[in-house]
């Protein structure tokens, strides 16, 4: 099975609109999924990770309940089929 | 029951003629339009556009024939990006890849925009953005690409400068209008710096301004340059508000003369010249580098219409009580409209402006967010050659905010509109 991203509302202006985007690859990080949906939209890529592609401070990124900065950040393992969300973390003033 | 989420706000654009003056309002919560005929007695507002990223660096080009406004949205989440309108806000472009990024080799990352400069009018393609971490990108192809200025980068400088309390951030561009191989830069804090070759080589400014925070107070950098202006009829007159300290120079920034005479205090952060006149300036005191409110609970903006000789407060229709306000560096603006009109915003969301060259303010507009960053443009005539087409076309997003108006407003000021410009109005 696919991996899946999950889609904030803020970030659809950069996925075509659309809530969730399926990787017709298969990752085996974070990082590699990432990198394939750069491939896919390039503008949700560029608004997880900084140009040094670093996680952004303030965003968060879930693969199923765990949170990467919990594991293994962008090594993280990716198991077949599994959804990754991308979420803002609770800041800002 | 969970309550219902609400919707993001979205923003119709302005309708705005050839001739009328313009205001770009940045705030913490997004940017704000108003545009008003010549006469500047009634504005219209947009906004927010960006809802919820500052907004600090905004800048309206009118030149080869556009009427392009660029914006510097950050989102504490997202990241910081240039965007542009060309239609006064009904629609905006958002590159995919944003527009301003770090090279892989410099090991940096970008935070923030503090500053859109257009360049000369000879050089219709040119921009430069200053960004935090402190660094110069520049544009030769009307905005399409960007690249960071190696000069200023690979400074030795760099590497001791320090964050001020906004951020290391370089805030101003001043793009000499004559001479083609200057442009003046402030960082906070670095100081000032010059280039006179086009932006190879970068030399410190600050002959004279103090920095009163380290051991040695003249040191040949790490000032704490607040604002810097410049007149565009005669470049080499310059006006600095520091962290602690008003200057003038009438050098290009050589050297520097400390003109704080007759203020309440010389700490501040805004700046304003006038148009025609390079010995008015504007600025708002603030009480200190620990308190950073008006003195006395007064909101007076003080004029020098000597260069700095002598300073006058200007109160008409500013409150003299309980005004605890704050005006950050950005956030004074002057149109070139004659009589000159003066606008500043609050960190408490208040926008003021005078038509009159300060004589007599008015409340623009209240409860905005904190404000941030405040541009003054009159919008051009464009019968000029179009400007030069994007590519971005297939790798940006259009934003169209066609929805909804947010709302009105009315100006009370009552001081004396040019005749021209009441005749029009009345037409």
């Amino acid at each position: 099975m696919a991996v899946r991203f999950l889609i904030p509302g803020p970030l659809r202006p950069f996925s075509g609109g659309v809530s969730s985007v399926a990787l017709s690859a298969s990752p085996a990080t974070v990082g590699d999924a990432l990198a394939a949906l750069r491939a896919l939209h390039p503008g949700l890529t560029e608004r997880v990770l900084t140009e040094m592609g670093d996680v952004r401070p303030h965003v968060n990124l879930f693969v199923a309940d765990t949170n990467i900065r919990d594991a293994a950040g962008l090594e993280t393992r990716v198991p077949d089929g599994v959804e990754i969300a991308i979420l803002p973390a609770v800041s800002g003033g | 029951m969970p309550a219902k989420k609400l919707q993001t706000p979205t923003s119709s654009g302005l309708s705005v003629r050839d001739g009328d003056a313009l205001l770009l309002v940045g705030t913490m919560k997004g940017l704000f339009l108003f545009a008003s005929r010549p006469g500047r007695g009634r504005w219209a507002m947009a906004g927010p556009f960006f809802p919820g990223s500052s907004v600090y660096g905004a800048a309206f080009d009118a030149r080869a024939g556009r009427k392009r406004i660029w914006a510097a949205p950050s989102s504490m989440h997202w990241g910081a990006e240039l965007a542009w309108s060309d239609d006064f806000g009904k629609s905006w472009k958002r590159p995919e890849v944003p527009l301003v990024r770090f090279p892989e080799s410099s090991g940096a990352a970008l935070k923030n925009i503090w500053q859109i400069a257009p360049g000369r009018a000879s050089e219709p393609d040119t921009l430069c953005c200053g960004v935090e971490p402190a660094a110069l990108f520049e544009s030769r192809d009307a905005g399409e690409t960007w690249q960071l200025n190696a000069g200023l980068w690979g400074h030795p400088h760099r590497e001791k400068w320090q964050p001020g309390g906004g951020g290391l951030a370089l805030h101003t561009i001043l793009v000499d209008p004559t001479d083609e191989g200057r442009i003046t830069i402030a960082i906070s804090t670095g100081g000032v710096y010059r280039t006179d070759d086009g932006g190879r080589t970068w030399e410190a400014r600050n002959r004279g301004v103090r920095a009163e925070y380290f051991p040695d107070p003249n040191p040949e950098f790490g000032q704490c340059v607040h604002k810097v202006v410049q007149h565009r009829a005669k470049p080499g007159r310059l006006f600095l508000q520091n962290h602690w300290g008003l200057y003038r120079s009438d050098d290009g920034g050589d050297t520097w003369t400390d003109i704080a005479n007759g203020v309440p205090s010389d700490f501040g952060f805004c700046m304003g010249i006038h148009p025609q006149d390079p010995d008015i300036a504007y600025i708002v005191p603030l009480h200190s580098d620990m308190f950073r409110c008006t003195p006395d609970g007064k909101l007076r903006v003080y004029r020098t219409r000597d260069a700095g000789k002598s300073w006058q407060p200007l109160t008409r229709g500013l409150p003299q009580k309980n005004a605890l306000e704050t005006v950050i560096r950005d956030a004074m603006a002057v149109d070139s409209f004659d009589p000159a009109g003066i606008y500043f915003g609050t960190r408490s969301g208040k926008l003021y402006g005078s038509r009159d060259e300060g004589r007599s303010w008015t409340l623009l507009q209240e409860g905005l967010p904190p404000i941030v960053c405040v541009k003054a443009a009159v919008v051009a005539n464009s019968r000029a050659k179009k400007g030069v087409a994007t590519s971005h076309a297939k790798k940006v997003v259009a934003t169209s905010h066609a929805k909804k108006r947010v709302g009105n407003v009315r100006g009370r000021a009552r001081g004396t509109a040019p005749r021209k410009a009441r005749r029009k109005r009345a037409a």
